[in-house]
């Protein structure tokens, strides 16, 4: 029962890792962006939850109600005034830029906030359990995972039914034409990454009312999300939940073996994934 | 009838190459312009200059009256300029009819629902229609040439600019993409036509531009133009005395 219960555990943290993970995989995949300030994003959005739940006195899920407007216009002013000035055929550069925006967003909280653990208070919900049998549910996890499903389901939506969606579609095949078209590339890429740290806003209020964090707690973040994105195969959304289930059912596992075994087990799944399958497990099909 | 386009001492060199040696023409409202000359002559490069693509290293390019000489490539098609590429670009993993989609959404700026009637009425005119929830990869080149010309046609154009969309086609092919742009023509859209084949440009345009070395050499009524001595030398390749 100890198993199936690590399993199940791991499967509702997955959800978690997923919303890390589908921010960084929905810049990749519209504007082949890499963002190594992704975690510290995740962070960042989680100590704006903790100003505003303490000047707001508000429950940290109220509080996403400003946090994702807020971090929505971070992310577009970011992209607008930074990142596009770098964006072209290479890579490179606005990779380096965002590894710089990462040292200088840990430093600026540690500067802010000092390096104390801080944690969202979400009250009775943190302890609150559904009784299975002989398993035990937590809320909130349970609720992360849903949460998690929704998001995903809602960038679906967006992405394969919407105006935005198609232009998002249109300026990643060819972003020459689609400037032919009337799309504003700047435009477009500042809306990807607007809608990516909206999803950030998501996972770094979760990440606050789950665990303490603290300003160099984003790296992390960071490379779970990778390892989301990159197990799941790269492009394909419903694959990073995947990606992040698998990293979350490897982490239970191996956290049962033995608990300093928790993270090397999710990070030798992702070896192993990576070995086999170099593109992930549901890499995208050109349809 | 007022003029739609004018192009003012349009210049454009990469380093020793000219592909647009002072350049001067204007189109007028409901003209369709055809516009010949040898390979290198300058022809896409005067589309990438009005289409924003490029941008001239001096000179003017007026539209509907206003200086769009600094406009981005997006403004210019949202105010209704639209082309169609030599080489079909479809964002191949879309449906054709959302490559159309996009040009009505963002080209034309149009509220969803007249956008889709916009694309569908648009895939109607060019024949497409059955093929709109294909793929754009899957598409044969003639399709692709169509896709170009809906793309163009959904973003509501005023002025359509066709890049060698006849080249490549077989005899009735081509015939058939004639009888669909005489019926854009016949609706009012200014058509500017870039064209190897001339008989199929002949077929639509009522004014016909000679480009060669970045320079225009004659610009008229199309017989005239055709009959012209330096036409007949310089893209004929005919001896002057023959």
């Amino acid at each position: 029962m100890v198993w199936v219960n690590a399993i199940i555990q791991g499967i509702l943290i997955g959800g978690l890792y997923a919303l890390f993970a589908a921010g960084l995989s929905l810049i990749f995949g519209i504007m082949r962006l890499v963002n190594i300030a992704h975690g510290d994003l995740i962070v960042v959005a989680a100590f704006i939850g903790l100003v505003v739940t303490s000047m707001l006195d508000l429950h940290p899920l109220a509080s996403l109600i400003v946090v994702i407007p807020i971090m929505a216009l971070l992310g577009y002013a970011l992209q607008y005034c930074l990142l596009n000035q770098t964006m072209g055929n290479d890579i490179l550069p606005p990779l380096l830029v965002t590894f710089g925006l990462s040292v200088i967003l840990q430093n600026g909280l540690l500067e802010a906030f000092s390096a104390d653990p801080q944690k969202l208070n979400a009250g009775v919900l943190e302890t609150a359990s559904l009784s299975m049998g002989s398993l035990n549910i937590g809320v909130l996890p349970l609720l992360m995972f849903i949460v998690a499903l929704a998001v995903i389901a809602g960038l679906q939506w967006i992405f394969y039914y919407t105006a935005l969606g198609r232009a998002f579609r249109a300026t990643s095949d060819n972003a020459e034409i689609a400037q032919l078209m009337g799309l504003n590339k700047k435009h477009i890429f500042s809306m990807a990454m607007a809608l990516s740290l909206a999803v950030v806003a998501i996972a770094g209020i979760f990440l606050g009312t789950r665990t303490s964090f603290d300003p160099a707690a984003g790296p992390a973040r960071l490379i779970f999300g990778f390892e989301a994105v990159i197990i799941g195969g790269l492009g394909n959304l419903w694959g990073t939940l995947i990606g992040g289930i698998i990293l979350g059912v490897a982490q239970g596992i191996g956290a049962q073996i033995n608990p300093g075994w928790q993270q090397l087990a999710g990070h030798i799944a992702f070896l192993l994934v990576l070995a086999v399958r170099p593109t992930g497990l549901f890499p995208r099909v050109s349809h | 009838m007022s003029e739609l386009l004018r192009c003012s001492d349009l210049s454009k060199s990469f380093g020793s190459v000219t592909v647009a040696d002072s350049i001067n023409f204007s189109v007028s409202d409901g003209e369709a312009v055809g516009i010949i000359g040898p390979n290198g002559a300058g022809k896409t490069s005067l589309f990438n200059l009005i289409t924003g693509t490029l941008q001239p290293d001096s000179g003017k390019i007026h539209f509907q009256q206003a200086d769009i000489t600094r406009h981005s490539s997006a403004a210019r098609c949202r105010s209704g300029i639209a082309r169609s590429f030599q080489i079909p670009q479809p964002f191949a993993a879309m449906s054709v009819y959302e490559n159309v989609l996009v040009a009505a959404t963002h080209g034309a700026r149009l509220p969803a629902l007249k956008a889709q009637h916009q694309s569908i009425e648009a895939l109607r005119k060019t024949g497409l229609l059955e093929r709109a929830n294909d793929t754009a990869g899957s598409l044969t080149l003639l399709e692709r040439k169509r896709l170009e010309l809906t793309r163009a046609l959904a973003s509501g154009p005023a002025l359509l600019l066709l890049d060698e969309i006849a080249g490549g086609l077989t005899d009735k092919e081509c015939q058939s993409l004639i009888e669909t742009i005489q019926k854009i023509r016949s609706e009012n859209v200014t058509i500017v036509w870039i064209e190897h084949i001339v008989h199929a440009l002949l077929a639509v345009v009522d004014r016909l531009i000679v480009l060669d070395f970045g320079k225009v050499i004659a610009d008229g009524e199309p017989n005239a133009v055709m009959a012209s001595k330096e036409v007949q030398e310089n893209y004929l390749g005919l001896a002057a005395d023959a």
